[in-house]
């Protein structure tokens, strides 16, 4: 049996604020194999961002143990393991004086090391994720100039340029129009053919039934954790459950997808 | 006439090697401060700058013992930044709230040393608006190891700089956040210390955020902004020290109209360059 790239065990996790405990996430159990395409789903509030913030170390485990390739995730094998794209990622390019290249090459910071210059080797990675997201023509363009859909391949790029072993994505298309959002999964298609583990955090439960290998419906418990197949099988009733809301499906003609609408009594 | 001054007087000499040491490091420091959308901070902490001067007059008036004020300034400055950064995270989603807090303690503790040390004098005017004729040979060794130090960090640190300004949540998932902008607060305070002494207190901030301001309408990269902005902040105190010089006036001020007016002048070509385009 093959170790899994990244396995999340018996992880809970509180917050506390002004004497109150909230609960954001109770006894997640998940693996994620290489070259696996997993998607994670569930309402706003459902402890999708907390965990998140666990598997990129952001914020400290409070119960139960990260690991990667079978090991402890130290600070050392997380950042130089994990590609991380952030749902705000396209807010914060707007109007920032930068060119393409800087972004892109500022992924390499942590790896270059301190008081060092980015040298040949850098650009050549550079030139190679540009090259593989398509963008080189950007390469000297200002951020702030391009559509959201090239910004996010340019996050992306910046998130792969340090060769990572799994990417990791927060709501990457929040924001994007359906144009771009087409654009930004053929990438994703693309990386996977490539043998890119993906983990995406999404409310786009139809891209996740066309697109993902695995799904993962967390609202502060697991509620599911099966194949893209499996998630396609649950009726309405079962999804509801499952999702921790109730939503409706909606189906297109060539196919099965569906998005979350709550019912109205 | 200038050129007799520069030759004759040591103080003119001081003024101008420091007016540009200033040039180069508050626009230097200030494109860090804009894009993170940091400016009041530099505010906040002149004004906390201005409370150490004033102590420091206040000790020296007291015990008799000379103190330089910048050196006071200094400390204030740096203990004041990191106030803010601890005010920064215990209000964490009123962040900004720090800066009135840091801001009216330095107005506080200027006029209550001022009070304490007899009043106002011709000295503190100086450290309020800039002067050409105050800046000692110590001022400019102070202020020349200032220089030297925030350069090499700029230097040393550019790539982790950038990160953290571009995108802090990235830098903190490369863990290199919390020392870096460390590092950075303590930075701005030191610029904000030795830029005083030119611009005056009331003023510094605008050192270093104009010359950024009027840099990014013309510029799409960062490295070209920090240039363009350097440019703009030595092109500001030069023009703004010869011309208070020959106008007899405070050089605070007139670095400060021609950084305003090379902010306009950003704004013209910019009209003219999307009519062209048009």
């Amino acid at each position: 049996m093959t170790t899994p790239i990244f396995e999340i065990r018996d992880v809970s996790y509180n917050y506390y604020e002004k004497m109150e405990t909230t609960v954001a996430l109770q006894n997640i159990n998940l693996k994620i194999n290489r070259g696996e395409f997993m998607a994670i789903v569930g309402p706003n509030g459902s402890g999708k961002s907390t965990l998140l913030k666990l598997i990129l170390g952001i914020k400290k485990l409070q119960e139960g143990e990260i690991l990667i390739n079978g090991k402890p995730a130290s600070r050392k094998n997380r950042e130089t393991k994990v590609g991380y794209v952030s749902q705000k990622a396209a807010s914060f390019a707007k109007g920032f004086p930068a060119t393409v290249k800087e972004v892109v090459l500022s992924g390499l910071t942590k790896k270059r090391g301190l008081f060092k210059r980015f040298n040949k080797e850098d650009y050549d990675a550079l030139d190679y994720v540009l090259d593989l997201l398509d963008i080189e023509d950007l390469k000297d363009k200002n951020i702030a100039s391009l559509s959201g859909g090239q910004t996010q391949r340019v996050f992306i790029a910046r998130a792969l340029i340090n060769n990572p072993e799994i990417l990791v994505l927060d709501e990457p298309t929040e924001g994007i129009d359906a144009r771009n959002i087409n654009s930004f999964y053929e990438v994703l298609t693309l990386l996977k053919e490539e043998g890119t583990t993906i983990l995406l955090v999404t409310h786009d439960i139809g891209v996740v039934i066309d697109q993902a290998d695995t799904v993962a419906c967390l609202n502060e418990h697991l509620h599911f954790h099966g194949t893209n197949q499996e998630f396609r099988n649950l009726d309405e009733a079962q999804l509801s459950k499952v999702y921790g809301f109730p939503i409706q499906l909606v189906s297109h003609d060539h196919d099965r997808s569906c998005c979350e609408v709550p019912h109205v009594n | 006439m200038l050129i007799d001054a520069l030759q004759t007087y040591e103080f003119m000499r001081y003024s101008f090697i420091s007016g540009i040491i200033v040039g180069l490091i508050a626009p230097l420091l200030g494109t860090f401060i804009v894009v993170r959308r940091l400016s009041l901070i530099a505010d906040a902490l002149s004004h906390i700058s201005l409370g150490g001067i004033t102590f420091g007059v206040y000790i020296t008036s007291v015990t008799g013992f000379l103190i330089n004020p910048l050196i006071t300034a200094v400390l204030f400055s740096i203990v004041g930044a990191l106030s803010i950064e601890k005010m920064r995270t215990v209000y964490k989603h009123f962040s900004e709230i720090s800066i009135p807090i840091i801001m009216s303690l330095g107005i506080a503790l200027s006029v209550v040393f001022l009070s304490l040390s007899n009043g106002f004098n011709q000295d503190l005017f100086g450290y309020l608006f800039g002067s050409i004729s105050a800046v000692t040979r110590n001022d400019l060794i102070l202020i020349s190891i200032i220089g030297v130090i925030v350069v090499s960090f700029v230097v040393l640190l550019y790539k982790e700089m950038f990160l953290l300004s571009f995108d802090e949540e990235y830098s903190e998932v490369m863990k290199i956040s919390g020392v870096i902008h460390f590092i950075f607060i303590v930075l701005v305070a030191l610029v904000i210390s030795a830029s005083m002494r030119i611009v005056g207190t009331l003023l510094v901030s605008a050192m270093m955020t104009l010359p950024v301001a009027a840099a990014m309408r013309i510029t799409s990269s960062f490295k070209t902004l920090i240039l363009m902005s350097i440019i703009f902040g030595e092109i500001s105190v030069l023009i703004g020290l010869i011309l208070g010089f020959y106008l007899d006036i405070a050089p605070g001020g007139m670095i400060v109209l021609v950084a305003i007016f090379i902010l306009a002048m950003t704004f013209v070509v910019n009209r003219i360059g999307v009519k062209m385009n048009a």
